[in-house]
């Protein structure tokens, strides 16, 4: 069980997240992602401004149409998103080995998956909700991308600095204590965090029908990409881990003969 | 006969071997840097920064961006 044997696994379970991911974002996903496209192009129309953000090959100048967009536009997007997530998850997992506590291989593999949802999907999530087309000021763009990549960044290292910090502690106060002042470090951190950095609301006259559904199907895609891929990492560490457990008991019993 | 024993001694009973940091760094120090390129590309070019001029990055990954949370526009 080496650094290779774990990206390996990683970039398997990424590429079968990735896809799984795609096949909930093509039916979940992609319902409400018309609709809003239909309420910015009617909303263009009434306006009389062909210039507004359009997605519509209608507009002439589009490089891609819906079609590619809703299928290997977002195959490729979910896919290869999939892979680095899924081979940096093995990585950490292969750096977790052994370093928390007494968890077992396949324990601290989902542990770092786990980790991973929550820090890197669900908290900036909760801060930044995605937006579907026609939500959003276009010339926010720049202060929205640089929010949410920092507070991303942020929560992120937080959930790294939580786990050195359990690390520390477990020796003196227990595992209790350890995890309890790891999980509460990382809370105080991000919610100070998203108290101070600015919000992006301006969703105006917008459908709340169609929002909400946008962007519950947006966190199941989420889900689907980090639940994809704890559950095949999991799986293959667990099985690599037994095998190593066999082989080693094996050359133990011939060396004992 | 000296049979090759691991270094770490693996058994359900005993400890989790572990992998050391000298051993991991340059796999992780790339698997970063990737996953911040394609992050990049599939988060963000051409919506507040370009790499290449146009839009068709933007739009041919433009579902998933908006799909997987990052500010697309």
């Amino acid at each position: 069980m080496g650094a290779r044997s774990f990206l390996v696994h990683g970039l398997l379970a990424g590429l079968v997240a990735g896809l799984l991911a795609f096949g909930v974002a093509y039916t979940v996903g992609e319902p409400p992602v018309d609709a809003a496209i239909a309420v910015e192009e009617s909303a263009a129309a009434h306006e009389g401004d062909g210039h507004a953000h359009s997605h519509d090959e209608s507009a002439g100048a589009e490089a891609v149409s819906r079609e590619v967009q809703s299928t290997i536009g977002l195959a490729t997007g979910t896919v290869a998103i999939g892979l680095v997530l899924g081979g940096l998850a093995g990585l950490l997992s292969a750096a977790a080995l052994g370093r928390l506590g007494s968890l077992r291989p396949a324990g601290s593999t989902a542990l770092v998956c786990a980790l991973g949802f929550v820090s890197f999907a669900l908290v900036p999530f909760l801060k930044y909700p995605s937006t579907p087309p026609a939500v959003g000021d276009p010339t926010t763009i720049d202060g929205r991308t640089a929010a949410f990549f920092g507070f991303t960044a942020l929560s992120v290292v937080a959930a790294v600095g939580a786990v050195a910090l359990g690390r520390r502690l477990v020796g003196s106060h227990g595992g209790y204590a350890a995890c309890a002042a790891a999980a509460v470090g990382y809370l105080a951190v991000v919610v100070t965090a998203a108290v101070a950095l600015p919000g992006f609301e301006g969703a105006g006259d917008f459908p709340a029908d169609t929002l909400w559904e946008f962007r519950r199907a947006s966190l199941l895609v989420l889900a689907a990409l980090w639940g994809g891929i704890a559950l095949v990492l999991t799986g293959l560490v667990d099985r690599s881990w037994r095998r190593a457990v066999q082989v080693a008991d094996r050359q133990a019993l011939a060396a004992s003969l | 006969m000296a049979l090759a024993v691991p270094a770490a001694p693996l058994s359900v009973g005993g400890a989790t071997p572990v992998i050391a940091w000298r051993e991991l760094a340059p796999w992780l120090l790339f698997a970063v840097l990737a996953a911040v390129a394609v992050l990049f590309f599939v988060g963000s070019e051409q919506g507040a920064v370009s790499v290449f001029a146009g839009t068709a990055v933007h739009e041919f990954v433009h579902d998933a961006r908006h799909l997987l949370g990052y500010p697309c526009h």
